[in-house]
């Protein structure tokens, strides 16, 4: 059979992943559905929770699907849509089938037709090199947890502590990552321009554009903040805060981006 | 006679026959391809690739999975690792509806709030990665049109300042010297940018938890 990195047979293979994949999704919700139904709480409160992750999930998501459009230039549709759909990024799956044509002296990018050869390569490199999660969590989960629900019964306050504490150092690292580029303020030349390289470009770019993130981040955290001061007059601000602090964040991106570059 | 499981006990027995089986199937993927299309890999070129890409995954991924789960739970830990995209969705989904809810990550409540908000959103990612895929050819142009180009690259800040806002102004004691820690060191650290951000995460987790031993130790949280 001819190869083509469209084949629909390859579609096929695909989507049964995905498939399962989603099953998987729908068996834990399920799960999870049905004991909190036997352990008595709040329905309506489980269900609001649904709403809430559901309406926050469609930004980030289609954001995923604009990097399965640009991964599928170069690999056809098939394999960045199940790679997006199981565990991959944009980033990590771009490394991946970098680093497996260039083992064979060749250049993603610059191929015309991909060989049935290169992509099982390039599918192969991706899988193996990202598949740690999928077989650690088992192997290590249930201990991992268990650690933890031990100490809640020993130290009830310093779990509930390092719990918090756990989530504020995620959310920390990713603070400081906003402010990454602001070192382009005084790295600008007597033009106010710096010289910059993304994905492998050289950019110039305004010496202010190190704000934008900071700007975002700024909007969005006080959209979050009059969301909280409305929530006492429009109680289902509370539960739409988040999504709606991150798509007027999103949104004031545009003008910011085009007034500091 | 059929043993009484616990509820946990169940999520990780199911967890542990979904992971793996998703597992096989993924390595299945190649391995049909490479035969429906008799094509063997190119070997020598198989292992360069993944000498050049593997060891660095290999490793950020046992931190993930040590960092991750514990804050994930047991089903949203099963889920998140098959799916993907925890930092950036599936953790800060889960964050949020465990504040909304004022449950605690460790109780019983907090697992399966967590739980359903991330299989909820998965669902909804793949979904619409699906409409994505099957509208491929009138959505492109809207997705790829440059005008929106600035707000889908600006999805963390906008992310992260709404979540940040809410986390930090309630934990502001613990949350001062990891915010400041970062800030100085993404500020003055060229290497560290979008693409090392999550090397930076179990860092920073580990910084936080120390710090809030010291404070707790001196009965300051």
């Amino acid at each position: 059979m001819e190869f083509y990195v469209n084949h629909p047979l390859l579609f096929i293979l695909a989507g049964v992943l995905v498939a399962v994949v989603l099953a998987q999704s729908v068996y834990f919700l399920v799960k999870a559905v049905r004991r909190s139904k036997v352990i008595g709480m709040d329905q309506t409160k489980i269900r609001k929770t649904i709403q809430t992750a559901a309406v926050f999930t469609v930004a980030p998501a289609v954001a995923i699907v604009i990097s399965v459009i640009a991964l599928s230039k170069s690999l056809g549709l098939p394999l960045p849509w199940l790679r997006l759909s199981v565990v991959g990024s944009l980033s990590y799956e771009t490394i991946a089938a970098e680093n497996a044509v260039s083992a064979m002296d060749l250049t993603l990018g610059k191929i015309d037709a991909l060989t049935a050869q290169q992509y099982v390569n390039i599918v192969l490199v991706m899988t193996v090199s990202i598949m740690v999660g999928i077989w650690l969590v088992p192997v290590i989960g249930k201990k991992l947890l268990s650690g933890m629900s031990n100490l809640e019964h020993k130290d009830g306050k310093w779990a509930e502590i390092l719990n918090n504490a756990m989530f504020i150092g995620m959310i920390s690292a990713f603070l400081g990552y906003v402010f990454c580029n602001i070192s382009r303020l005084w790295l600008a030349d007597e033009s106010g321009m710096v010289t910059v390289e993304e994905s492998g470009q050289v950019l110039r770019l305004p010496g202010t554009s190190g704000l934008v993130p900071v700007c975002v981040m700024a909007v969005s955290a006080l959209t979050m903040v009059l969301c909280g001061l409305g929530m006492k007059k429009w109680k289902w601000l509370n539960d739409y805060a988040l999504p709606i602090s991150l798509v007027v964040g999103m949104a004031s991106a545009i003008p910011f981006t085009a007034w500091l570059g | 006679m059929k043993k009484n499981l616990s509820y946990m006990d169940s999520v990780h027995r199911d967890g542990r026959i979904w992971n793996i089986g998703v597992m096989i199937l993924l390595l299945m993927f190649p391995v049909t391809v490479a035969f429906i299309f008799g094509a063997s890999p190119d070997w020598m070129a198989l292992l360069k690739g993944l000498i050049a890409t593997a060891p660095m995954y290999w490793a950020v991924g046992v931190i993930e999975t040590i960092t991750f789960v514990p804050m994930l739970g047991a089903g949203g830990s099963y889920l998140s690792f098959v799916t993907g995209n925890i930092s950036n969705l599936k953790l800060p989904c889960a964050i949020n509806a465990l504040e909304q809810n004022q449950v605690s990550a460790s109780s019983e409540e907090g697992e399966l709030i967590s739980t359903i908000a991330i299989a909820t959103s998965s669902i909804v990612t793949t979904v619409i990665i699906i409409l994505g895929v099957v509208l491929i050819v009138p959505l492109t142009p809207i997705l790829e049109a440059p005008v929106l180009e600035p707000a889908f690259a600006q999805m963390l800040p906008a992310l992260f300042g709404g979540l940040g806002v809410a986390f930090v102004s309630k934990n502001w004691k613990i949350a001062v010297a990891p915010v400041l820690l970062m800030l100085v060191l993404f500020i003055f650290v060229p290497a560290l940018n979008e693409g090392t951000v999550g090397i930076m995460v179990p860092v920073s987790v580990l910084f936080t938890i120390a710090v809030a031993r010291i404070l707790y130790k001196k009965g300051v949280v």
